[in-house]
């Protein structure tokens, strides 16, 4: 059991990772967002509910490292067509939690309520995040970041931008 | 009062009526009214949705004796059951006590669905079982209370389709030219079979159902609308709908509609180029296809792939995956996805369920820039001048097949202009 100050040092650490990934989603600083990745990392958004395998059923996205470039390369062609213009957004992030904290890594949660606005309308996205946090040379880096919509199981309207 | 879009000045007079559909679709040109019009719309339920073939679900959703899923026909919610003699059954998910939802549950296993209301309890063939405190019901004729269901149901090759009228043509007379592209998929599974176990990503777009509809069989859109994948990816998929391809655009009769890349495939042959892969790296796929169909005829059916087929008016087989068009209002449409998984092939089916993942739904690289065309779409023709849609491309040069279907090239808009004159004959019947 770690001391209460380290304990809150971590927490303010994991907390100060996950806001400035959130800052970079809302700036659209696509390269600085992936560059959060370690090389392995796995960005998985499910659908239909809380129990699904992304092994066996459709998710919204399943992006190992190499999809995760792909969603990057294409947003920054400026013809993505569902990002040009892009989606004003912004977003609060709250109720960051570390769960446990192992060797190198470090499992996080954290709710989002995102506020995006674009040709369409205006839309509010609200989800359950959770992160595998994985301390590369001193740095924190997201091994895997699961985002658990509010309403993964009703139908949804494009969703192209970075929850 | 519904607006009207673009239909002269009295809108307050015209709204009331049906708009008359010949005013409206020409040879080349579509009124722009045809995709806002709200009465034209409550027409289409009537004359196409609640009335004519629509693809519900697959029997591989309802494996065993008594599972039961959730479906739709338009903004109708169908439950599709499998009864213990494996009878499948559509029944309408409405309790005929006091119209209260009986199954909200998206799916499961269960003989029989009893109303939480009053606790009405009906058979998964829909007949009425029972009610409590049944002294209050004597007299009453139970045989009448069953749930409402459509009235046809019918199977081809796993693909389970229903029809809400008594009596019209049957199943495989409106499938028609569109039966062959079915064939054509499921042998592409060893076994002869597809299935759908994947359930289904639900993609919202603010746009009228036929939008999507015609953009499924669009081979001109996809060099611009998804050229940032395709840029990206190092796809091949944009070739095949460039002015060089000699893949074609068929219409095949009743709505349906095709993009014919066999030809650009056969040009390729190439085993699994179709897929974006090689004999050579599925071996255990190759190895079961040859054993099914022998060599020659299994190289041929991997050169030449699965179909990219709309079947009038809402399943859509695109290749790797199905989409299912479900209409919610005028202007919202839900497209539900799976990726198709081809049974006794499990090396191909993780690849089909990434690719379907990677491409479809909310974040798909492709159907969230297909979806934002819908949507932009619908917003533009709201504009009130000009009145019309344009769709002579390919007029110039379209031809009948050795079949007698109606061909273009790739990028042409022959399944667009077939499937009005199609739409139009269905809305004009009384
Ligand atoms: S409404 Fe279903 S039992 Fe009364
Ligand atoms: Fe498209």
């Amino acid at each position: 059991m770690a001391l209460n100050r380290d304990t809150d040092g971590l927490l303010s650490e994991v907390t100060q990772f996950i806001y400035r990934e959130a800052r970079f989603q809302d700036g659209h600083a696509y390269d600085d967002w992936e560059a959060l990745w370690t090389d392995d990392g796995v960005y998985w958004i499910p659908a239909n509910g809380d129990h699904s395998d992304p092994e066996r059923d459709m998710s919204i996205v399943y992006d190992n490292r190499s999809r995760i470039a792909l969603r990057i390369r294409q947003l920054h062609t400026g013809k993505r067509h569902a990002q040009a213009p892009r989606s004003r957004l912004r977003r609060v992030v709250s109720n960051v939690e570390v769960l446990d904290e192992g060797g190198d890594e470090i499992r996080a949660i954290s709710n989002a309520l995102v506020f995006e606005s674009n040709l369409r309308g205006d839309i509010v996205w609200a989800s359950r995040n959770e992160y595998l946090l994985r301390r590369v040379n001193g740095e924190l880096r997201m091994a895997r970041k699961t985002v658990h919509l509010v309403n993964n199981d009703k139908a949804l309207y494009s969703m192209s931008f970075l929850i | 009062m519904f607006p009207f879009v673009g239909l002269g000045d009295d809108m307050s007079a015209q709204a009331a009526a049906i708009p008359d559909i010949n005013e409206l679709i020409r040879p080349e040109h579509v009124h722009g009214s045809v995709y806002t019009s709200e009465a034209l719309y409550q027409a289409e339920l009537e004359k196409i949705w609640y009335r004519t073939w629509v693809y519900v679900g697959h029997t591989s959703e309802v494996p065993n004796a008594n599972d039961y899923v959730l479906k739709s026909i338009g903004p109708q919610p169908v439950i599709m059951t499998r009864d213990r003699n494996d009878q499948i059954h559509l029944l309408l998910n409405r309790c005929t006590h006091r119209g209260n939802q009986v199954c909200v549950f998206d799916k499961g296993n269960s003989r029989t669905f009893t109303c939480p209301y009053h606790g009405w309890t009906f058979s998964n063939t829909g007949q009425l079982r029972g009610y409590p405190f049944p002294s209050g019901y004597e007299g009453t004729d139970r045989e009448e209370l069953g749930l409402g269901r459509v009235a046809r149901v019918a199977e081809y090759k796993g693909f389970i389709f229903g029809s809400f009228a008594e009596q019209g043509p049957s199943l495989e007379e409106h499938l028609g030219g569109a039966r062959e592209a079915i064939d054509r998929l499921v042998r592409n599974s060893p076994e002869g079979e597809v299935e759908i176990t994947a359930g289904f990503l639900k993609h919202k777009a603010r746009a009228n159902w036929k939008f999507l509809l015609e953009n499924e069989t669009d081979g001109y859109h996809p060099q611009f609308v998804h050229a940032s994948i395709f840029s990206v990816a190092q796809s091949g998929i944009g070739d095949l709908y460039s002015s060089d391809s000699t893949a074609v655009a068929r219409y095949l009769g009743n709505g349906h509609s095709e993009n014919d890349l066999r030809p650009e495939f056969r040009r390729l042959d190439k085993p699994l180029g179709w897929f974006g892969t090689s004999a050579a790296r599925m071996p255990e796929y190759v190895a079961a296809m040859n054993a099914a169909y022998g060599e020659n005829k299994a190289r041929e059916i991997m050169i030449d792939g699965t179909p990219h087929t709309m079947i009038f008016p809402n399943l859509f087989i695109a290749e790797i995956q199905i989409f299912v068009l479900q209409p919610l209002a005028v202007n919202e449409t839900v497209q539900h996805v799976t990726a198709l998984q081809f049974k006794g092939a499990p090396e191909m089916n993780r690849r089909l369920r990434q690719q379907t993942m990677g491409s479809v739904g909310p974040a798909g690289f492709l159907l969230a820039d297909d979806s934002e065309m819908y949507e932009r779409n619908q917003r533009g023709i709201q504009v009130r001048d000009p009145e019309w849609v344009f769709l002579g491309r390919g007029k110039n040069r379209e031809r009948r097949d050795e079949d007698g279907f109606m061909v273009g090239d790739a990028t042409d808009e022959v399944p667009s202009r077939g499937m009005w004159q199609h739409y139009r004959t269905i809305m004009e019947e009384r």
